[in-house]
């Protein structure tokens, strides 16, 4: 099952489910969505149930939420997660603080959804990771699906949830096909939101990833293990709330820790759990941990420079952590180091 | 094009079906209308006089498939184009058809003369023709509410500036928008507020012992101490809770409108801003969401001359705001904001239309701003004196208002001290009740954030508790933990 089908199947159960939702973005009905997510929806749930918009982030966003104050429950698809910019203070100021502010009369159950961070090819502004924005604001749940399962799973309990989720996609992944069970594929299937998945068990490293970045673990896991190196890969799932038990479980065991993120270094995703690490596991580590993020730099558009800017297999394979060859470690735009001295 | 034909087509479907035979409505026809010109077949409410020709251009959209109509009216003739015009003679549009014409002529910026203000009441309270059904009963309640919000306000004024609270923002020469429009509105009538309207909350029955519980931010405050004094909120009275964002509450109102919508409910949403509001992006996003979206909602705006500082001629060059309905294809009125009579029948008929005929209402009610922005801001150092004081005086919407009720016989100077010392003493027992009730509890600060308190928050409660425990002296004791 592709990514695709697999967000496309969980609307579709989940609309099926609850009248309540309904869908609202631009070209979400007609064109099926500009990503195809939406394919087929428009048909068997109507236009009262998948709106197409006029082409203003802040008007569909904020009517979102207003309809979720009033007990609807809208699923915004932002076309890329950057022009939720222009939406952004209906999500922080109005989704994230509404309940508390109301002191729980006004819930806000409504999920906002789209593909994040690098695509292909795209420049700038529509290939930056906003993990680490909406996961900073307290009152939002913030979601990364890496696999057909996670998405299956994760849209569900996004759109199930009381609370306010921002659905992280990635459009690379839309077209990438996953084996799923049985289980995944019954409509009752959903995920726990706020737990991370061990996706591969070792014992020499823990190297934790979201997203797409969570393929490229693997794969750099699979290319040490050939050199002796048991890397236990961790997939994040939920970038808040942070499954920070899972992490330092892992790097209790391991004793390193290799953070993998798309987006920018600083303050990022990989920051924090670094943070968490040092304040909970210190004692067990056996080294400095590790960063790989983005470059630090909009993302440019040249195919050769886009490739530099955003972490590769080798650059989480070829880890001067994970091999231990520090003294030869080269240095690269998209590879931040978080050790003191080199 | 075709897009909106199946999708308007499909919507009347669907909603015919759900909504026959509510409010009295009649079958929109035997058959669905055709595509493109059936729909002058339909009809549609007769509720306002002269909108009449003034929406021409709205006249040949596919959207104009009203989901609620009444039969009684038809829709206007479309005076651009007829229909038997030579195909050269005019761009056939996605949208409709637009005429050529020879004569380049740039529209002007400004009309040549403003858009005038609707009023019933003259300046002496008197009513300037014919009759206005609104009897002795309502009229009193708006005006006794009228009088307890001033009231209200000069207290609590006072309080801030004494130092028992740290806010507050009051609603003088105001206060005809706030209770008028709130009586002209029902229960179910959805409210999504700016800030200067918390007479809608005291029409719809908030005590003034919330009113003062909140600005105390104390255990009685409905919203736990979450927010600065005057940002109210209740569920119970379909009040949203105060956002501090100017004009994000206009799409919200949206959004709650689309709700009614799709729930089949017999009401819509009421929004409130400001002169400054109309300048945020929400504004426009709103009114055209709610053009398209056919959403029933009646934007009100209060145009009261000044944001904090900044005087409308620096605000916007248009002939205000009502003239903007018109650009986003949203019916329109402007009002005299301070003829308590005009609100109250301006609103009713909005209402009316917003929710028979699925349509956004704009209504632009010219008032003043008496009061001071906030308790953070001293007007008398931007704007003359003497303009505060006409307004204060002699365009006071209260005074005004009682000279009607008085020349009806259902007001007299006994009831007025009566009403106004009753008030003055519930309030000074309320605000001293409210200070001295204890503050929120600890526990207050980590719920709501999320429906179910996670557990980092119940880690850091902990935490908190354990510190407070070690170190006492550090932190106020005046409050449970």
């Amino acid at each position: 099952m592709t990514v695709r089908d697999a967000l496309n199947t969980a609307l579709d159960e989940e609309m099926s489910a609850d009248p309540k939702v309904f869908l609202m973005g631009e070209e979400v009905g007609e064109y099926q969505g500009a990503y195809k997510i939406t394919k087929g929806l428009l048909d068997k749930y109507g236009p009262e149930r998948v709106l197409d918009t006029p082409i203003t982030e802040a008007g569909f966003t904020g009517i979102g939420v207003g309809a979720a104050y009033h007990g609807l429950k809208p699923v915004i698809e932002f076309m890329t997660f950057n022009f939720s910019m222009q939406a952004i203070d209906h999500i922080i100021n109005s989704a994230a603080k509404s309940n508390y502010m109301s002191a729980g009369q006004m819930s806000v159950p409504i999920v906002f959804r789209g593909p994040n961070g690098a695509a292909s090819g795209v420049g700038a502004q529509h290939s930056h990771c906003y993990a680490v924005w909406y996961a900073s604001c307290p009152g939002l749940k913030v979601l990364a699906p890496y696999s057909s399962e996670d998405a299956r799973g994760l849209l569900k309990a996004a759109i199930r949830d009381p609370d306010p989720v921002v659905f992280l996609e990635n459009e690379l992944l839309y077209g990438e096909t996953f084996p799923v069970s049985a289980e995944v594929l019954d409509s009752s299937f959903c995920l726990p939101i706020g737990k991370a998945k061990i996706e591969k068990e070792g014992k020499d490293v823990t190297i934790t990833a979201f997203s797409k970045m969570v393929g490229y673990a693997l794969k750099a896991a699979e290319i040490l293990a050939k050199d002796g190196i048991s890397a236990e890969v961790i997939n994040l799932r939920s970038i808040r709330p942070l499954d920070r038990n899972t992490i330092n479980a892992s790097v209790r065991k391991t004793n390193r820790l290799v953070t993998v993120e798309e987006g920018f270094p600083q303050h990022g995703v990989g920051a924090e759990i670094c943070a968490s690490v040092v304040e909970e596991s210190f004692g067990y580590l056996d080294a400095p941990v590790e960063r790989i993020a983005g470059a630090d730099v909009p993302m440019p558009y040249a195919a050769n420079l886009e490739r530099l800017a955003v972490p590769q297999v080798e650059d989480i394979s070829r880890n001067h952590l994970i091999s231990g060859i520090s003294e030869m470690y080269m240095w690269d735009p998209c590879y931040y180091w978080g050790g003191t001295a080199h | 094009m075709a897009v909106c034909v199946r999708q308007s087509r499909k919507s009347i479907i669907n909603h015919v079906k759900a909504k026959m035979g509510l409010l009295g409505l009649t079958c929109l026809s035997s058959s669905m209308p055709s595509l493109n010109n059936d729909h002058r077949t339909l009809s549609a409410a007769s509720l306002a006089k002269d909108f009449r020709n003034q929406n021409s251009v709205l006249e040949n959209k596919p959207t104009l498939y009203r989901t609620r109509r009444f039969d009684s009216t038809k829709p206007h003739q479309r005076s651009g184009v007829q229909s038997n015009v030579a195909s050269s003679q005019f761009l056939d549009f996605p949208g409709g058809k637009v005429a050529f014409t020879s004569e380049m002529r740039f529209i002007s910026e400004s009309p040549k003369e403003r858009i005038p203000c609707y009023r019933v009441l003259d300046d002496d309270g008197q009513l300037i023709e014919g009759g206005i059904n609104v009897g002795k009963e309502i009229a009193v309640k708006m005006y006794s509410d009228m009088a307890t919000l001033q009231t209200m306000d000069t207290i609590f004024y006072d309080a801030q500036r004494q130092g028992r609270i740290s806010f507050y923002l009051t609603t003088i020469g105001e206060e005809a928008i706030n209770i008028a429009s709130a009586a002209a509105l029902t229960i179910d009538d959805f409210v999504v507020p700016q800030y200067r309207e918390p007479g809608v909350l005291l029409w719809r029955g908030f005590t003034l012992e919330q009113f003062a519980n909140q600005c105390f931010s104390n255990r009685g405050d409905d919203c736990r101490g979450r927010q600065m004094p005057i940002h109210y909120g209740s569920k119970k009275l379909n009040y949203l809770t105060v956002a501090s964002t100017i004009a994000s509450q206009l799409p919200h109102a949206v959004g709650v409108a689309y709700s009614l919508k799709m729930d089949g409910k017999d009401a819509c949403a009421v929004t409130y801003f400001g002169d400054g509001g109309s300048s945020e992006g929400d504004f426009h996003a709103a009114l055209n969401f709610a053009a398209v979206t056919e959403a029933p909602v009646l934007f009100i705006c209060r145009n009261n001359g000044w944001a904090i500082s900044t005087p409308t001629s620096d605000q916007f060059r248009s002939d205000g705001i009502v003239v903007r309905g018109e650009a986003y294809g949203v019916r329109s009125i402007r009002v005299d904001g301070n003829d308590t009579l005009a609100l109250y029948s301006a609103v009713r008929a909005a209402r009316e239309m917003a929710i028979c005929e699925q349509r956004p209402i704009l209504i632009e009610a010219m008032t003043y701003r008496v009061g001071h922005h906030s308790t953070s801001d001293d007007s008398t150092k931007y704007r003359p004196v003497d303009e505060i004081e006409l307004w204060r005086s002699a365009r006071d919407p209260i005074t005004r208002f009682r000279k009607w009720i008085e020349s009806n016989g259902w007001w007299s100077s006994e009831a007025e001290s009566e009403l106004r010392s009753n008030v003055r003493k519930q309030l000074l027992d309320a605000i001293q009740v409210a200070e001295r009730t204890e503050k929120p509890p600890l526990v207050d600060m980590f719920t709501d954030v999320y429906d179910a308190v996670p557990s980092n928050l119940s880690e850091q409660e902990k935490w908190l508790r354990e510190t407070i425990k070690i170190h006492p002296k550090d932190y106020p004791s005046d409050f449970p933990l």
